[in-house]
């Protein structure tokens, strides 16, 4: 039985570009297929194959470059853009949201090559209800209203 | 170690777990299966009433079948976690009820299957992505601890 074929997205954070992800991509394998994204690659091929295509991307800057598994392949008609009139294709809110925060991971991952250990984090309180009515009673003297307290 | 995520998609989790040397258990692995199957039962995404059927080992016959398909989605995964990763509170986490009742349900039978699980709020900031990164490294290596001392 033929080994399955995976894909991998290659997503990258600030300054890193995808054409050069590509580039180095390509130098590691010729067996695996590669489609350049906004977010980075997807690289399609046999477990093997992709796992040294990514881990190869992956050491060119390791706390800028995240690896996560695809379900479909690219191009899917299912998620293909080109076919639904547009709009995000599914997935894209989660994804965007998880980049947004990559270069604070990435500081992350600095820490733990540095060896540092988590921290206990003071939880965030709410602000006290009389310290909030004075701010209510101040903002409503700027404009010239009466607060009801 | 096979370690369950949830969010069972999430692109963070999926990587930290990988680049820490474990095995992620993540959502896309089973959606891969379904939807490059040849099957042409229930197409586009191969989910059959069967699907529902299996879910019955997680929710009764009167829990809505969109749970229990769900379910039958994640089985595999459940079945599989050694141990597991919790992250509440992540931003793009609503939906449906079906996929809030399943999520529910999902938290439900990992914490009640006794593997280890970790379980983290959904960084806000700088400080708490970095502690995040920290505790998520310093459980996974615990595992590895775990495993590897005598009986």
């Amino acid at each position: 039985m033929p080994e399955d074929k995976i894909t991998k997205m290659v997503v990258i954070s600030d300054t890193e570009l995808p054409s050069d992800m590509a580039i180095n991509a390509y130098k590691v394998s010729s067996d695996v297929t590669i489609k350049e994204t906004c977010y980075g690659l997807m690289v399609t091929g046999t477990r093997g194959e992709v796992d040294k295509v990514v881990n190869e991307v992956r050491k060119l800057n390791p706390t800028k470059i995240f690896v996560k598994e695809r379900g479909f392949p690219p191009g899917d008609e299912r998620r293909c853009r080109a076919n639904r009139g547009g709009g995000p294709r599914p997935g894209f809110h989660q994804l965007k949201n998880e980049i947004d925060m990559l270069p604070d991971i990435g500081k992350g991952l600095i820490l733990v090559d540095r060896g540092s250990k988590p921290l206990d984090l003071p939880e965030a309180k709410n602000i006290p209800v009389d310290k909030f009515k004075q701010i209510i009673a101040e903002e409503a003297e700027k404009l010239g209203g009466k607060s009801q307290s | 170690m096979k370690i369950f995520i949830y969010p069972a998609n999430s692109l963070i989790l999926s990587d930290l777990v990988e680049r820490f040397g474990h095995e992620p258990l993540a959502l896309m692995k089973e959606i891969r299966k379904k939807v490059t199957d040849p099957g042409l039962d229930s197409p586009p995404m191969n989910m059959t009433p069967d699907d529902a059927k299996k879910g019955l080992k997680y929710a009764a016959i009167e829990i809505p079948s969109g749970v229990r398909g769900r379910m039958s989605l994640m089985d595999p995964l459940i079945e599989e976690a050694q141990a597991a990763i919790i992250v509440e509170d992540a931003d793009y986490m609503f939906g449906c009820m079906g996929c809030a009742r399943t999520n529910e349900l999902i938290k439900y039978t990992i914490r009640s299957k006794g593997v280890p699980v970790l379980e983290l709020k959904y960084p806000k900031n700088e400080n708490e992505a970095k502690n995040f990164v920290l505790l998520v490294k310093e459980f996974l290596d615990k595992l590895v601890i775990k495993v590897e001392a005598p009986q």
